[in-house]
C-alpha cells in the first residue's frame, strides 16, 4: 500500500480518537477528501518540479506512534536554547511531552492545539481563526488539516508581550522504523502584541521521519512577530513546512529560516498582506553537504497599498546537495506603493552541487518598487589569496568568507543566543573554529 | 633576506618575468619602477604566492629558504606582506576582526597562543593612531565602500599589525591625495627598521619623495634593465620610461 493510501484509510482510525461532533471535524473531513482527490504532489506540477515526494511515498511510515516515549532532559538539553529562559512547548513522537515543557496561561496563552481544539473555552478563537488562511487545496496542507489535532497553540491578547521566547520542539525517538508526523500550530497575535518563536524537528537516531507540518500566524495590527525555523535534523529526517502568515495593518512579521540538515525539506512560506504599512521579511541560510536536498518556496501576495516585503536568502552547497528557491511575488492591482524586494545568492562549493533558482513575479499594479536578484558562484579567488596572504591558511579562509556570505542573514536575529548558536552551527558545519562570533 | 635566481614566471603559458635576479637584505628599501605592463605587480604577486602564477624557471629564497610550493599563508607566516594594488572588498569581516584572525593564525603558526583580547585591543588602538585611523572605521567591513586612500591606508595598518620581515608595497601611492600619501609615508618609516626591508613598487617616482630608497631598479618586459640609487628615479622621472624603452640603456 502506498503513503497515499495508507493515509486516507487510516483516517477512519483517526477520527475514532477525536471528536467528530466538534465543527473542526467537518474541516478535516472536507480535507482528508480534497487530500484523496489530490494525493501527493508530483514532478509534473510546476511547483514540484525539483523536488520529488516520490521516494517518501514508498516508505511504510507509521502515522501514529504506537506508545508515549519519554525522554530525559539531559538527553535533549542541547537542542533547546537553554542559554536563556523560555517557555516550551514539547513533543515527543507527536505526542505532548508535559515534562519538557513549560506552557503559561498567565494572561497570553502558550500551550496545546490539542486542548483549543477541544476545550469549549477556547472555541471562540478557533472558530475564528482555524484553518483560515491555510490553504484549502493545496493537498499537503490539506493532508494535515485533516489529521489536525496536536500542536502549539499561541495566543497573545492585545498589547500583550510574553515574557520570554517561546520554543516549539518536536522530537523524535527512533522507536518506530519509520514515522509520520503531522503537527498542526495556530499563533494569534493580537493588536500590538509581540513574540518570539524559535521552531525545531530533531530526531534523534538515523530511523525515518517525515514531518509534514502547518502553521498559521495571524499578525492583528501593529503586532511584531519574530519567527526561527532551526533546520538542522538527521539525515533520515525530511521535513515539509507549510506556513501561513496573515498581517494586518503596520503589522511587522520576519521569519528566519537555518537549514543545516536534514534529508529533504520543503519550505512553503506563504504571506497575505491584508492592510496597509505592512513589513515582511523572509531570511534564509542554507548551508548542505552530502545528498541534502532544501528547497525554500516563498509566496508575498501584496493585497493593500504601502507595504513593504523584503526576501534575502543565502546558500551555500557543497558535495552532492541540491537547492531550490522559488520566490513568488504577486503585487494586486490595488496594492500601488508596494516595495518588494528580494535576492538569493547562492554558491556551489562542489562540481556537483545544483541550485535552481526561479524568481516570479506578478505586477499588477503601476506605482510600485519591485526588484529581484540572483547570483550563483563561486569563492572570489582574489578574496582567497588576499586572505591568504595575511596568513589565513585556506580552509579558514574559505570559511571566513562563507561566513561573511551568510553574515547578514544574521544580522536581524534578535535573540543574541540564538544568533551565536547558529553562528556555532555554521561553523560546525563548514567545519571550521572561528576565533569570533560574527 | 630574500634572493630572486633567474625567476621566469607567467599566467597560462604567457611568461611575464624572464629571468629577474635580485636581492634585499635587512635594513633595506628597494624601489622597483617601470612602465605598465612590465611586470611590477607578477613579481610582487609572485613573492607573496599567488597559485594564479607559474613559476617556470629559477626560484625566490627567503631566509635562505626555497619558497617554492609554499603557500600564501606559509609565506605570511614566513613574515613576507604584500600590500595590494586593489585591495579586495570583504563585506561582513569587520577590519578588526580580520586582523584578529590573521594574528591568531599567525601566531598559531607559530605555535603560539591566541594573543589575550586586551593585548589585541591596544596592539590595535596604537597602530591605528600612527595611521591615523578613527576607532569607527575599525568596525566597518573590511574596504567596503572604502575610499582609495582609505584602503592604501588600512593596508599599512594590517602591514603595522602583522610586522613583517619583508614588506611589498604594490602601488600603493595609486589614488591617493598628497596628505594620504604623507600619511602613508609616514606610517611606513616610522615601522622601518635594521631588520626589515621593502620593496616599493611604483609607476612614479613621487612616493619615493617621502620613503628614500637605497636602490632603483628599473623593469622592462619581464627584467631588470636597469639598477642604481635614488638619482636613478629621479633620472627616470625626468627622461620618461621611453629612455628605457628605446634601449638607451642595457
Amino acid at each position: 500500500m502506498d503513503l497515499k493510501d495508507k493515509l486516507v484509510s487510516s483516517f477512519l482510525a483517526f477520527e475514532g480518537k477525536v471528536d467528530i461532533e466538534h465543527p473542526v471535524h467537518d474541516i478535516r473531513s472536507e480535507a482528508i477528501k480534497n487530500f484523496e482527490n489530490k494525493g501527493f504532489p508530483s514532478k509534473k506540477s510546476e511547483a514540484w518540479k525539483y523536488t520529488s515526494l516520490r521516494g517518501l511515498q514508498n516508505i511504510d511510515f507509521s502515522i501514529f506512534p504506537k506508545e508515549e516515549n519519554a525522554l530525559e532532559y539531559k538527553e535533549v538539553k542541547k537542542f533547546f536554547l537553554h542559554e536563556i529562559d523560555t517557555y516550551k512547548i514539547v513533543f515527543i513522537d507527536g505526542i505532548y511531552s508535559s515534562f519538557l515543557s513549560e506552557t503559561t496561561h498567565d494572561g497570553v496563552d502558550i500551550c496545546l492545539m490539542s486542548a483549543a481544539l477541544t476545550k469549549p473555552m477556547y472555541k471562540p478563537v478557533i472558530d475564528v481563526y482555524f484553518n483560515k488562511i491555510a490553504s484549502k487545496d493545496e493537498s499537503l496542507t490539506t493532508l494535515n488539516t485533516a489529521f489536525s489535532r496536536e500542536g502549539a497553540y499561541i495566543y497573545i491578547p492585545k498589547n500583550k508581550m510574553p515574557k520570554k521566547p517561546i520554543e516549539i520542539l518536536h522530537f523524535s525517538t527512533g522507536n518506530e522504523t519509520s514515522l509520520m508526523l503531522q503537527p498542526r500550530n495556530l499563533i494569534i497575535a493580537e493588536e500590538n502584541a509581540e513574540l518570539q518563536v524559535i521552531e525545531r524537528h530533531q530526531s534523534l537516531t538515523s530511523n525515518e521521519v517525515l514531518t509534514n507540518s502547518v502553521t498559521e500566524i495571524f499578525a492583528a495590527k501593529n503586532a511584531i512577530v519574530d519567527y526561527y525555523k532551526v533546520q538542522n535534523d538527521s539525515k533520515a529526517a525530511s521535513l515539509i513546512d507549510n506556513t501561513y502568515i496573515n498581517q494586518k495593518d503596520k503589522s511587522v512579521v520576519k521569519v528566519h529560516t537555518f537549514s543545516f540538515g536534514g534529508k529533504l525539506t520543503r519550505n512553503n512560506l506563504n504571506f497575505f498582506q491584508n492592510g496597509e504599512h505592512i513589513d515582511s521579511t523572509m531570511k534564509g541560510v542554507t548551508i548542505l553537504s552530502d545528498k541534502q536536498h532544501v528547497d525554500h518556496h516563498t509566496l508575498v501576495h501584496h493585497i493593500q497599498p504601502n507595504c513593504e516585503s523584503h526576501q534575502d536568502y543565502k546558500g551555500i552547497y557543497g558535495e552532492n546537495s541540491t537547492g531550490v528557491f522559488n520566490g513568488k511575488i504577486i503585487v494586486d492591482k490595488l496594492a500601488q506603493k508596494t516595495n518588494a524586494f528580494q535576492q538569493n545568492n547562492n554558491i556551489l562549493i562542489s562540481d556537483k552541487a545544483t541550485i535552481n533558482s526561479k524568481p516570479q513575479l506578478e505586477i499588477f499594479a503601476d506605482d510600485v518598487k519591485c526588484s529581484h536578484g540572483c547570483t550563483i558562484g563561486q569563492l572570489d579567488e582574489e578574496a582567497l589569496f588576499y586572505l591568504q596572504s595575511r596568513g589565513i591558511p585556506k580552509k579558514e579562509a574559505r570559511a571566513l568568507l562563507m561566513y561573511a556570505f551568510a553574515n547578514n542573514v544574521l544580522a536581524s536575529v534578535r535573540i543574541p543566543e540564538l544568533k551565536s548558536r547558529i553562528n556555532k552551527l555554521i561553523a560546525l558545519k563548514l567545519g571550521v573554529r572561528l576565533g569570533f562570533d560574527l | 633576506m630574500l634572493k630572486i635566481n633567474n625567476l621566469h614566471a607567467g599566467v597560462e603559458g604567457n611568461e611575464i618575468l624572464k629571468g629577474i635576479n635580485l636581492e634585499v637584505n635587512a635594513g633595506e628599501v628597494h624601489a622597483i619602477m617601470g612602465p605598465n605592463g612590465s611586470g611590477k605587480s607578477t613579481l610582487a604577486s609572485v613573492i607573496a604566492g599567488k597559485e594564479e602564477f607559474e613559476v617556470t624557471e629559477g626560484n625566490v629564497e627567503f631566509d635562505g629558504e626555497n619558497l617554492e610550493d609554499s603557500a600564501p599563508e606559509n609565506r605570511a607566516h614566513k613574515g613576507i606582506f604584500m600590500s595590494f594594488q586593489y585591495p579586495v572588498e570583504i563585506p561582513g569581516v569587520s577590519v578588526t576582526n580580520f586582523m584578529k584572525t590573521a594574528i591568531n593564525e599567525s601566531r598559531k603558526a607559530r605555535g603560539l597562543e591566541d594573543m589575550p583580547a586586551s593585548q589585541m585591543l591596544k596592539l590595535i588602538r596604537e597602530k591605528a593612531e600612527l595611521l591615523d585611523i578613527d576607532r569607527k572605521f575599525l568596525s566597518r567591513s573590511l574596504n567596503e565602500g572604502f575610499s582609495g586612500g582609505e584602503k592604501k591606508r588600512n593596508e599599512i595598518f594590517q602591514m603595522a599589525m602583522l610586522e613583517p620581515k619583508l614588506a611589498i608595497l604594490d602601488e600603493t601611492d595609486s589614488g591617493l591625495d598628497i596628505d594620504a600619501l604623507r600619511i602613508v609615508a609616514n606610517g611606513v618609516n616610522k615601522l622601518k627598521s635594521k631588520d626589515n626591508a621593502v620593496i616599493i613598487i611604483t609607476h612614479y617616482q613621487r612616493l619615493l619623495d617621502y620613503i628614500v630608497p637605497d636602490f632603483v631598479h628599473v623593469l622592462h618586459e619581464g627584467k631588470i634593465v636597469k639598477s642604481g640609487t635614488k638619482e636613478l628615479a629621479h633620472e627616470l622621472e625626468a627622461k620618461g620610461y621611453d629612455w628605457i624603452k628605446n634601449g638607451a640603456v642595457v
